[in-house]
């Protein structure tokens, strides 16, 4: 890619080493700032990552999902969108792909992910 | 009376921050390259697709006045061209404005302030960060296309009742006997693309001088490293 694009995508704020590592299958709570008119709030979103996408790129995503009443949410937030407040890693996830759409067709127990559990 | 309005509007704006197409043809601006696409975001957090172009420094390589020419313009010309690849004529046309040979050569009809020859022009001379340009450019070349890309037509929506191999095509161009031939115009398949195109008000999102860059939100005609024309 051109240098010149690389000096303009440098002058986007980037708070990604804020946030802590995570990838596919990990719970997570993201923390998403709302404007209406002239208030802000927060809101959280918590659900399992089921892809990153572009990873190292300005154009970087991740999907998460989430059953709310039991309905299928997923949301995609762009890494280094303004709106995020603060991203929670709730519990690693041991899974054996990089996107987890085999989830959309599960519910209730066959929907569990293993945790992952690291060896001291 | 309309035209008063405007003109009003014109002088109280100063030609800043009003769109393009309010400004009577009139228009200033810089000839640039397009080096591609990227995103920003903009106060409300929402991801903007933008193009950047490097523009400018342009040079006035010709001042075109009333007296003389009928008409007041300023030839801009941008983009180094080597002394083997140019035209006598065009050599004693640049040694004129003390310049070294330009690629692109642009008339602008209307500036601000006067110019001087052989003046460079900068982006931050012409423009500001949050108004609207119109770009221009050469839309890339698409070939030969049928009538479904090149004019927007439907097609036949779907395979069966008696389709079979004509799923893409035009359909009627006319009547029957009378008229008894085809109208000029009707919309047919043809060559497509490597036209001049203008997109329309497009916002500046962000203004880089050190490096002549000049990022504007959406896209613009052209492929990469092909030269632009920005106007406002």
């Amino acid at each position: 890619m051109s240098e010149l694009i690389k000096l303009v995508e440098a002058t986007i704020e980037n708070r990604k080493q804020e946030y802590p590592e995570f990838k596919a299958g990990d719970t997570i709570n993201v923390h998403v700032k709302i404007r209406e008119g002239n208030k802000e709030r927060v809101q959280q979103f918590q659900g399992t990552v089921i892809q990153r996408r572009n990873l190292n790129d300005v154009g970087e995503t991740f999907t998460v999902r989430k059953v709310s009443n039991g309905i299928g949410v997923e949301r995609i937030f762009p890494i280094l969108s303004p709106s995020i407040a603060k991203i929670e890693l709730l519990r690693r996830g041991k899974v054996r792909r990089a996107r987890l759409f085999f989830l959309r067709g599960r519910q209730g127990k066959a929907a569990r992910i293993k945790e992952l559990k690291t060896t001291k | 009376m309309l035209n008063c309005k405007f003109l009003t509007l014109h002088s109280v704006f100063k030609n800043r921050l009003i769109p393009a197409i309010l400004k009577h043809n009139k228009m200033s601006g810089l000839i640039g390259k397009k080096i591609g696409m990227t995103s920003l975001y903009n106060a409300d957090g929402q991801a903007l697709a933008c193009t950047v172009i490097q523009a400018g420094p342009c040079v006035v390589t010709q001042v075109r006045s009333e007296e003389k020419d009928g008409y007041s313009a300023l030839q801009l010309g941008f983009g180094e061209k080597k002394e083997k690849n140019t035209t006598k004529p065009m050599l004693g046309h640049f040694k004129k404005a003390n310049t070294t040979p330009k690629q692109k050569l642009v008339e602008f009809k209307y500036f601000e302030e006067e110019h001087e020859l052989g003046k460079a022009l900068t982006i931050q001379d012409i423009f500001i960060e949050g108004e609207f340009v119109d770009v221009v450019g050469t839309a890339k070349g698409r070939g030969f296309q049928g009538v479904v890309k090149r004019h927007g037509f439907a097609g036949v929506g779907g395979q069966t009742h008696g389709q079979h191999n004509r799923a893409r095509h035009p359909g009627s161009i006319g009547a029957c006997s009378f008229p008894s031939r085809v109208f000029k115009g009707i919309r047919m398949a043809g060559r497509m693309g490597n036209n001049r195109v203008k997109i329309q008000n497009l916002r500046i999102l962000k203004l880089i001088p050190e490096q002549n860059l000049l990022v504007v939100s959406g896209s613009v005609p052209g492929s990469k490293n092909s030269f632009v024309i920005i106007e406002k």
